[in-house]
């Protein structure tokens, strides 16, 4: 029985790596000053973003494709109970074991446990999102437990002691020669002749990861889609490391995201068109792997599942936010966005970086917590996440809505008017007559003193002195337009 | 509580406003329409943008082209249930020594796998607009491990077995399968988006289409 009441219970937030420890304005402006972030990144987005266009455009049916898509999640969400009861009792039919994790922490605990239950010390990963955000990489070390990364970016980063900066890629913020001297410094046995060619890395890491895949006893997955209808797990990747450790080791746990569930497996075929073509621009992705408990004979013989919450049922419970969960990770949002190209992943202080990290990451942590506040801020709103947006995802929209919720969440706290709300007051006083903004604006000829001879306006006063800290304002111009109509008009007479 | 009874209380609790569940719209394709030679002209050149390496015969000629593939194997593994047909066309009967069979009862060592060069299989269905061969762990298929570890992976497709699109596909499989989706060989465009075919998975990926 249900100990569900219908009392109206307050939401409860995630935990882990969904807090920015700094407002996004103050870490973009450090980012925007890396040149090689934005010069990679600059390349990186727009190629992707042009390979996708062209394999989304072979498709005659793609807009179907996306409305049945965002349909299919919507429906999840509003059958979330009963498709995950579903699952739990198919996945468990066929030899699976599940585990719920209310937060991060549970979440690393439960995993641990069941490493430590198979006496191992070591796993092998396949990149996963859900492990990032509950940081299990490091909650695992604490426990002397080595976690290795098995993705070539995964491993690049993990190497490196960085943190990703790329939902799909990674690494995307380090060049070639970078790379090198990373597997040089990080690698055991690595040789010393390594060149830069991303062949020869490829290869470096094949030879790095061979011996760990073969003797692995224990693997740790995320999943990119649950099937509620057979109990199945699919994992799409590219290089075979998720393959590898999907089927060599003796116990595979996985950790998902509560969200990732589909109906039935003809949503599938919906799915697997959006993700690849939405993700790496490819018409499909080299690797699928789909598992359904556990298959006598083939493959790992103790199955995990560890269903996380962490700060997902508090994004359902925003009517307006929630259809940031119908999110699949493809990265379609951030390649588009111009915010996103010039300042990169770290800016965004969370595992979900880009448009859709500018929601999810306050929807799941709820607004106020630690500097998540100034991530619906992040954004010109342009719209080109919602275009590029295999789900449909209503980003701009959401922002604005969280926008809202920030400003209502701070209404009342402020007892002393800001420069804003003074600069505020001002502006409605002065717009709110024809005569008053006419007798403002005889003033533009000071500003174009101020501006000197390039008529520039490097550095304005006060609060606006935001506005100039990394961009100039042209002069103004000579005389108002009321001024120029009103000579135009007399001149016509 | 328990976890399990919280988490589906606070996700009930979320829901109490009802939200409405929408019918799926499913005007998107469900059949390609397309002959059987569009079929293979499409999965070829799919293929092919893959870096794999194809070629088309008759049934008959199947024997021949695999037994060329496997010129330079020093091994390689087969599934139990394949077709021994296939392989008749191998100098000094099946494999002359170099043939490793593997099934489930009986199965390789993942270090056995390692030291072979090569390995030959069936496929359960393939689409030719994204280029992708679906193995079901049929007999034919075996286990998934054996088209993995393996450096060369030669997969026979029967020409009945090619659906135009995804949907078409998935409907003629069983879900609860274990299910492995290739399409081309393993790669990895992680060192500035340059495509790098071969990672973890097979570096040569041979399908031969049989008419």
């Amino acid at each position: 029985m249900s100990t569900f009441l219908g009392m109206p219970a307050l939401p409860v937030y995630g935990t882990g790596n969904l807090h920015a420890a700094e407002s996004f304005p103050k870490a973009a402006h450090r980012e925007l000053g890396n040149a090689q972030l934005r010069a990679n990144l600059g390349h990186a987005t727009h190629t992707i973003r042009d390979k996708r266009l062209q394999v989304v455009s072979e498709l005659p049916d793609w807009e179907q494709l996306r409305d049945a898509g965002s349909a299919i999640k919507e429906s999840v969400m509003a059958r979330l109970p009963e498709l995950l009861e579903q699952f739990e009792a198919n996945f468990t039919a066929r030899g699976g074991v599940i585990h719920w994790a209310r937060d991060a922490d549970e979440a690393n605990q439960v995993v641990a446990g069941l490493i430590r239950d198979t006496g191992e010390t070591e796993v092998v990963k396949v990149k996963s999102m859900a492990t990032q955000e509950i940081g299990l990489n490091e909650y695992l070390e604490e426990q002397g437990i080595a976690a290795y990364e098995t993705d070539l970016a995964e491993l690049i980063v993990q190497l490196d002691h960085d943190k990703p900066s790329h939902i799909l890629v990674p690494a995307i913020h380090k060049n070639r020669s970078q790379v090198r001297d990373i597997f040089l410094r990080e690698m055991e046995g690595v040789d010393p002749e390594l060149t830069d060619e991303p062949a020869r890395l490829a290869a470096a890491a094949r030879a790095h990861l061979r011996r760990k895949f073969l003797t692995a006893k224990v693997a740790v997955s995320g999943a990119n889609f649950a099937l509620a209808d057979s109990g199945t797990l699919a994992v799409v990747e590219s290089e075979g490391n998720g393959r590898m450790c999907l089927t060599l080791p003796e116990t595979l746990i996985t950790v998902m995201g509560v969200e990732k569930l589909l109906p039935t497996w003809q949503d599938l075929e919906v799915f697997m068109q959006l993700l690849p073509r939405s993700s790496t621009g490819e018409r499909m992705n080299p690797y699928t792997s789909l598992w359904t408990g556990v298959t006598e004979g083939d493959g790992p013989r103790n199955v995990h599942l560890v269903l996380l919450d962490n700060g997902r049922s508090a994004a359902l419970a925003d009517e307006m936010g929630r259809s940031a969960l119908h999110c699949i990770r493809c990265s379609a949002c951030m390649n588009v966005c111009p915010v996103y190209e010039r300042t990169g992943g770290h800016a965004y202080g969370s595992t979900y970086p880009g448009p859709i990290g500018a929601i999810l990451s306050p929807l799941m942590t709820g607004i106020q917590a630690e500097e998540n506040s100034s991530l619906p801020y992040a954004s010109s709103l342009c719209g080109a996440c919602y275009d590029a947006c295999p789900v449909k995802i209503n980003i701009p929209d959401i922002l604005v809505h969280l926008r809202s919720v920030d400003v209502d969440s701070k209404r009342g706290t402020k007892k002393i008017p800001t420069q804003m709300d003074v600069g505020m007051k001002a502006a409605s006083w002065a717009l709110s007559s024809g005569k008053r903004l006419g007798l403002l604006e005889k003033g533009l000829p000071l500003g174009r003193l101020a501006a000197g001879p390039d008529k520039k306006i490097t550095k304005l006063p006060g609060i606006a002195a935001g506005w100039t800290q990394s961009r100039d304002i042209p002069a103004p111009p000579a005389q108002s337009f009321r001024d120029w109509w009103a000579k135009e008009k007399d001149g016509r007479k | 509580m328990s976890a399990r009874e919280d988490i589906l209380g606070r996700i009930r609790a979320a829901l109490q406003d009802s939200p409405e569940v929408p019918e799926i719209p499913r005007e998107y394709r469900a059949e390609s329409g397309m002959d059987q030679d569009a079929l293979v002209h499409l999965l070829v050149d799919r293929l092919v943008d893959y870096k794999a390496q194809v070629s088309v015969v008759d049934a008959a000629g199947v024997p021949a082209r695999v037994a060329e593939l496997l010129a330079e194997a020093r091994s390689f593994v087969v599934p139990a249930g394949l077709d021994a047909g296939w392989l008749a066309g191998l100098d000094g009967g099946p494999g002359a020594g170099r043939l490793r069979p593997d099934s489930a009862a009986a199965p390789l060592s993942v270090a056995e796998l390692d030291s072979t060069d090569a390995v030959v299989t069936g496929s359960a269905v393939a689409v030719a607009e994204t280029g992708t061969i679906i193995l079901d762990g049929s007999p034919n298929q075996g286990r998934r491990a054996i088209t993995l570890v393996p450096d060369h992976h030669i997969c026979v497709v029967q020409v009945a077995d090619i659906a135009g699109i995804l949907p078409e596909a998935l409907r003629r499989i069983d879900g609860t399968r274990p299910l492995t989706m290739i399409s081309g060989p393993s790669a990895t465009s992680d060192i500035e988006l340059e495509r790098v075919e071969g990672v973890h998975g097979p570096r040569r990926l041979d399908v031969i289409i049989a008419r």
